[in-house]
């Protein structure tokens, strides 16, 4: 009993004492001061991210809409088809810069004897004006001898003047008798603000306002498509030999350091590889969306393998000898169980590969995807661009139109990227299984 | 050091002095580490057999070396002979896989496969090649369930999955698994450590039914259990076998030091 009395005296007990008040007091101001470091780094990703989407979207939004004028056009005869003979050849080659030109005339009687006023009218027209015209034509011949009121794509400057984003003076590129003109369309309802169609169904264009992303998206398609081709069976068929049947010794280690390297060099590096391989060696076509997408296969491949080697990995080691207890053979166990089980994770680090690689342009710069590429390429053998060049592209072009048509494919490549994340995470979450 | 005692079956079901599998000299090897040291023991047919010893005893070691299972393992080496009806199961010639399907395996923790249950039961005929058309594989598929007493449970849910069902549920559905194959041989490694006394109750029962057909060797850290449902038993020790006879024998009258210190609890 006193025995028990002496060691209850001598042993302080816990939590008591100024002493222990302190170091308690201690505690909980470091927790509290650990908890502000991780609110306060989340609060500056979150600002640092608002900042980006709404700097690029601020930029970019106005870009998906473009300035229309209403035109009274007669297509004349005359203009059009002088001979009559409503051959293909000749209604596809007619004057139908005269055609506007003429419309423009009946719209503002008083250019009609003064060139410089009507060549300032003339400015205010997109080329695409024209080539909407001839489409029009071309479909039905029997528009010649018609006359409509017809909303026509605006130039550039009318367009950038109309969205504020250039002055209201000569450096817009618009004469005052333009101007003028332009703020009486406004007034009259003559000039509109349209969809922007031309940004989706083009390609790129040394016009701004006829430039569009769709050889870009076309060319960036192609290009994932033979990433997901080929890295995808090779990454897998790597992983699930090296996981399941290599046996382990210098030599897989070596491969694996060696994977785990190449997954962190630089992409430019990859290209400088296909370049000298896919183009000087096996001498394939230049600038194609084939030669990107091996380009894209050789960044990617080393993340594939890698998390799909980690997806292998957690699936529990007592399916494998559940499997191979019944007598299954070592590929029936990895096709029937391991695989099967391995896929979603196997997939979500595809996906994500895939959405790094949609994203990458330095070894697109390296095989030649930079050129201007005016077509939509028709296969992966015809030259393209793809959407993160175009965007290189089109920040390097001088005019101001090109600067909300750079951010507007900064929007769109979100778009894509955010897209392909939210289908990896759906997969996760729908396959997800727990033990 | 091994004593061999005939004694009395405890159960009226006619005993086979037949020898379904002999060890001679086994030795298994991880790596540096000598794991089990030149075993020699013989598994009757129709017998359950019981490996009892303290942890690290090389008991589940040996079981694993009935069916290669210790081929899995990295590292793992094995000398010595094991004769399953007279042919030797580490012979190059022999199939691993045709050994798996003649000497089936339950393992500690219930481990279906994440897929429905009569799959479960399915998997091991499929590959086999035992049944092919879908009546066929249906009876085995329910003759299993039955044997391994779980079909009146879940005869209407054959199509969910297997990992729904209750631990020993689910352990009933791996023996289920096992005999699908109709080996020979059951090895069980400790297949109701992770049972309730319920469940447990109900495997152990299902494992004396089982030994009409099947040669049973079981590894069981619960002498109870080992006294319950074997019919001989050998003691491991630090890898090696220190002693092995009829179950009643080993539990009432122990031959050596070392196994009667383990079963009356001085160590293990």
């Amino acid at each position: 009993m006193t025995e028990l009395g002496m060691t209850q005296s001598t042993q302080p007990k816990i939590g008591v004492g100024s002493d222990a008040e302190k170091r308690l007091k201690a505690r909980y101001r470091a927790e509290k001061r650990f908890r502000a470091y991780g609110l306060f780094s989340i609060g500056i990703a979150l600002f640092f991210l608002a900042v980006l989407l709404t700097s690029i979207v601020s930029r970019g939004w106005s870009a998906f809409t473009m300035s229309y004028i209403q035109l009274p056009v007669t297509f004349d005869a005359e203009t059009i088809d002088p001979d009559g003979t409503r051959e293909h050849s000749a209604l596809s080659t007619a004057d139908y810069r005269g055609v506007i030109s003429a419309a423009l005339e009946k719209k503002f009687p008083e250019i009609a004897d003064d060139r410089t006023a009507r060549r300032d009218a003339q400015k205010m027209i997109s080329q695409g004006a024209e080539l909407e015209l001839r489409k029009m034509v071309l479909a039905n011949p029997n528009l010649i001898g018609t006359s409509a009121d017809l909303w026509l794509p605006a130039s550039s400057s009318v367009d950038q003047v109309v969205k504020g984003n250039a002055a209201h003076d000569e450096s817009s590129g618009l004469s005052d008798g333009a101007l003028a003109k332009l703020d009486q369309m406004v007034r009259s309802g003559a000039l509109k603000r349209r969809f922007n169609t031309y940004l989706f169904t083009n390609g790129d264009s040394r016009q701004p306002e006829l430039a569009g992303l769709l050889g870009a998206v076309v060319g960036s398609f192609y290009s994932l498509a033979i990433t997901l081709i080929l890295s995808f069976p090779l990454g897998v068929a790597a992983a699930i030999y090296l996981e399941e049947f290599a046996s382990k010794n210098r030599w897989t280690d070596l491969i694996e350091v060696n994977i785990n390297n190449l997954a962190a060099v630089p992409s430019i590096v990859f290209g400088l590889l296909a370049l000298e391989i896919f183009l000087n060696v096996m001498g394939l076509p230049r600038s194609t969306p084939l030669v990107g997408g091996l380009a894209l296969t050789l960044v990617s491949l080393p993340t594939i393998i890698i998390s799909a080697r980690v997806a292998l990995k957690a699936v529990p080691p007592w399916i494998r000898e559940a499997a191979q207890g019944l007598g299954a053979s070592r590929q029936q166990m990895v096709m029937h169980h391991v695989l099967p089980l391995a896929m979603p994770g196997i997939l979500t680090g595809t996906i994500i590969a895939m959405a790094r690689a949609i994203g990458e342009s330095a070894p697109l710069l390296m095989i030649g995807m930079v050129a201007f590429v005016v077509d939509t390429p028709a296969t992966p053998l015809d030259p393209s661009t793809a959407l993160p060049v175009q965007v290189y592209l089109w920040a390097a072009s001088s005019e101001r139109a090109f600067v909300e048509r750079t951010s507007a494919a900064i929007i769109v490549l979100l778009v894509f990227l955010a897209v392909m994340n939210a289908t990896a995470i759906y997969l996760r979450k729908k396959f997800e299984r727990r033990w | 050091m091994i004593s061999e005692a005939q004694s009395t079956q405890q159960s009226s079901r006619p005993a086979s002095d037949a020898v379904k599998m002999r060890a001679t000299d086994a030795n298994v090897y991880y790596g540096e580490k000598h794991a089990l040291k030149g075993v020699n023991l013989e598994i009757k047919a129709h017998e359950v057999t019981a490996l009892i010893g303290p942890s690290g005893c090389g008991k589940s070691t040996f079981l694993r070396c009935l069916n290669r299972m210790n081929d899995l393992i990295e590292g793992a080496r094995v000398t010595g002979e094991i004769v399953l009806d007279g042919s030797d199961i580490y012979d190059r010639d022999l199939d691993v896989v045709h050994l798996r399907a003649r000497v089936g395996m339950v393992f500690q923790k219930p481990n279906p496969f994440p897929k429905s249950i009569y799959d479960n039961v399915a998997y091991g005929p499929r590959i086999h090649g035992l049944a092919k058309s879908g009546p066929d594989l249906d009876e085995i598929v329910i003759s299993s369930l039955e044997r391994a007493g779980l079909y009146a449970e879940v005869k209407d849910r054959l199509n969910e999955p297997g990992t729904g069902l209750s631990g020993g549920q689910q352990q009933r559905l791996c023996i289920a698994r096992a005999i699908a194959v109709s080996p020979e041989v059951i090895l069980m490694d400790e297949p109701c450590s992770a049972l309730d006394p319920i469940a447990t109750a109900k495997v152990e029962e299902l494992i004396d039914e089982l030994r009409e057909n099947f040669t049973i060797v079981i590894v069981t850290h619960s002498m109870q259990q080992a006294a319950r449902v074997s019919q001989r038993t050998a003691f491991f020790h630090l890898g090696e076998l220190i002693e092995v006879g009829a179950t009643e024998k080993i539990f009432t009258n122990p031959q050596h030091k070392l196994t009667q210190g383990y079963i009356t609890g001085r160590f293990g």
